[in-house]
């Protein structure tokens, strides 16, 4: 123990550099930091929603619903349709009953009748959970519970959550809720259980319109990657840093 | 069949089918509750750190409240959970991205340094009870309840000569002052929970971790200033009823307490100062910014929630306590007044944030308000309702009831 103060604190430093230094190596080695270097190989699931094919039957919704086993009547959905009409004098009328698991069968945008001659523009909008690369959900998650797979889908340990609802909270999309039945939290895994069989989601089969498509982003060739690389697509909230895996055709500026 | 949080939330205008009021009541009393132990402790410190003598009094009782508050402090967020047996997940698997992962090492952190430093504290009064029943023959059934109780709380020291309990008091000074930063955090960090939600409009803000500090003290301060003049008036019903001739006198205990609560109440006003003023400056701020999300905002605050948020936080809970404290000769009665009014405020901006921050939808054109069940009609309803939340209220004076009994927080019968 008769070591000065001076040795001391010069092992000290020595320890911190090399604890520092070994750790900056553990950093350049970490998986996704290589995959990033070997460059956009493998699987990154992306989504694409066509607006303008969208006609707001609900088909999908009504497919999802079935498929993963969301009680039918109760007032959660893993994706949803919105109504979007503008009239000439600015107002916006926005809703989605139901998450139009029923489609839009009425002129009843927020409960009024618009007449027809009023209108300037009026769309559909189809909402899903965006698959983040930066997924807030994911981040705020105490127990680890939610969490992202190598090919890009937040997925939920039904077994794990605790149900504090913090993952909801932050979700700046709002697709999150209580599974009715599991009381854990719930969201769209783009069909997980089917695209791991190289089955379509229940949502894209569901569709007659072809509003909506699934596809690998980091395959070039693929039909999904090749409409967001030369096409002009937008995505949600983009100021949330969230990075999107969702992405759009025909969004507008009036779309919440 | 119902999903959690509709029953409680009505929807205005537009918002997204899956949006209800997850957070409820009890997320409302999560800060608030760790908010009183932070405050408590923090005002048990100012005696211990800084020496300010005058807070003697407060201070070993501050100790001991904060102590019972800290086993309460947890419970709401045990009653909110979907799966409370669950929460252990979080010390399991911490996930170190998320703040309330850090809850358990904070709060044991915390609960560590608080449960030693009473312990230093009340190491004299263990030995003094233990030593005489140890060496005394045959004991009673209660006396070898007793022993073994105050044996076990010794841990083995009996050792109470002048020079240890000189290194007592170091101890308990050292505590106490790693002890505050911590408190500090406990808290701070409750406040990044919610500061931290980029997707809230509301919440997000670098200045919530400081706004909820600074409001803890208040709380805290106020809640010990409460207790005390409510254990205090027990003593003199007490000592009314049964004048033993060596006991102090009534206008004694008047005259300490009255005391007390005058030095405190500068503190609290002190505080209240720094809480003021940060929520005025995050509020201006916002409104001279004017981001996206402003419109929506104003409307609530100005609007729909102007009278959670100017009449009942700001007017009654921090204006009228201010001014109540301010004016000269202050009274217990009007302590109690002012007391009771800054818990409110304290209360309503924790529910302003909260239930607030859950009042407009993330579409942003669209409103929810939540209705506070009131009659329980099943289990939901009672923990995440008016039931659940006065039950976590109470829970803290029940134990330090009991921590009462083993700890002479109020010791002057013997010193004077
Ligand atoms: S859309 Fe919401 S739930 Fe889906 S990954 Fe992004 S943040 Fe998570
Ligand atoms: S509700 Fe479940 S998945 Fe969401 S943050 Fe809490 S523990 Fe994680």
């Amino acid at each position: 123990m008769n070591q000065s103060r001076r040795e001391f604190l010069k092992t000290g430093f020595k320890t911190i550099l090399a604890t520092g230094f070994s750790i900056g190596v553990f950093e350049t080695l970490r998986p996704e930091v290589l995959a990033a270097l070997k460059k956009e190989e493998g699987l990154r699931w992306a989504f694409v929603v066509d607006t303008t094919k969208c006609i707001g039957c609900g088909m999908c919704v009504k497919a999802c619903k079935l498929e993963n086993e969301i009680p039918y009547d109760v007032n959660v959905t893993r994706t949803w349709v919105e109504r979007y009409v503008m009239t000439k004098d600015g107002r916006i009328y926005a809703d989605s009953p139901k998450g139009a698991r029923d489609g839009f069968i009425k002129n009843d945008p927020m409960g009024v009748t618009v007449k027809k001659e009023d209108i300037d523009k009026g769309f559909f909008v189809p909402k899903l959970c965006n698959q983040c690369e930066n997924p807030p959900c994911v981040q705020v998650c105490p127990v680890g519970a939610t969490y992202q797979t190598a090919d890009g889908i937040v997925l939920v340990d039904r077994t794990w959550c605790i149900g504090c609802g913090y993952c909801i909270m932050a979700c700046p999309y709002g697709v999150r809720f209580f599974h009715p039945v599991y009381r854990v939290a719930e969201k769209c895994n783009f069909c997980y259980h089917r695209i791991k069989k190289d089955m379509k989601p229940a949502c894209v089969d569901a569709c007659s319109f072809g509003a909506r498509l699934i596809g690998n982003i980091r395959d070039p060739w693929d039909s999904v990657s090749r409409i967001i690389k030369t096409e002009r697509t937008a995505v949600l909230k983009e100021e949330f840093g969230t990075k999107p895996h969702v992405f759009y055709l025909g969004l507008d500026s009036i779309v919440r | 069949m119902e999903v959690h949080g509709e029953i409680w939330t009505l929807k205005e205008l537009f918002v997204y089918p899956n949006e209800y009021i997850y957070w409820s009541i009890q997320i409302v009393m999560y800060p608030f509750m760790t908010g009183l132990v932070a405050g408590a402790f923090v005002l048990s410190s100012l005696y211990h750190v800084f020496g300010i003598k005058e807070l003697k009094d407060m201070a070993k009782f501050a100790l001991v409240f904060s102590f019972a508050l800290l086993f309460a402090a947890p419970m709401p967020i045990v009653l909110h959970l979907q799966y409370p047996f669950r929460g252990i997940n979080v010390f399991l698997t911490p996930h170190f991205t998320s703040a309330i992962a850090a809850f358990g090492v904070v709060f044991f952190a915390y609960g560590a340094i608080v449960a030693s430093e009473i312990w230093f504290f009340y190491r004299k009064h263990f030995v003094e009870v233990a030593l005489p029943l140890k060496e005394k023959r045959d004991k009673t059934l209660l006396e070898w309840i007793r022993f073994i109780i105050f044996h076990t709380l010794t841990l083995g020291a009996y050792d109470i000569s002048e020079e240890s309990l000189k290194k007592d008091e170091k101890a308990i000074k050292i505590l106490a002052g790693i002890g505050i930063p911590v408190a500090c955090f406990l808290h701070g960090y409750a406040g990044f929970i919610f500061g931290s939600v980029k997707a809230n409009a509301l919440w997000m803000t670098p200045l919530m971790p400081v706004i909820f500090i600074m409001s803890a003290v208040v709380s805290g301060i106020a809640l010990c200033m409460l207790t005390y003049i409510v254990v205090m008036e027990i003593r003199k019903v007490r000592l009314r009823s049964r004048r033993r001739p060596w006991m102090v006198s009534i206008e004694e205990v008047k005259g300490v307490e009255i005391s007390v609560i005058r030095m405190t109440a500068k503190y609290l006003l002190v505080f209240m100062i720094f809480a003021i003023t940060l929520e005025l400056l995050d509020l201006i701020f916002r409104g001279y910014t004017a981001v996206k999300h402003w419109d929506i905002l104003r409307t609530v605050i100005y609007g729909r929630d102007f009278t959670q948020i100017f009449i009942l936080q700001y007017t009654f809970g921090n204006l009228l306590p201010f001014i109540l404290f301010l004016l000269p000769r202050l009274s217990i009665r009007r302590a109690i007044t002012g007391l009771l009014l800054v818990l409110m405020g304290v209360f309503m901006m924790r529910w302003n944030v909260v239930i607030g921050g859950q009042a407009f939808s993330l579409t942003l054109s669209g409103y929810m308000d939540y209705i506070l069940p009131i009659v329980p009609h099943n289990w939901e309803t009672f923990k995440e309702g008016i039931g659940g939340a006065l039950g976590i209220l109470i829970m803290p004076f029940v134990l330090f009831w009991i921590f009462s009994k083993i700890f002479p927080v109020f010791s002057s019968e013997e010193s004077h």
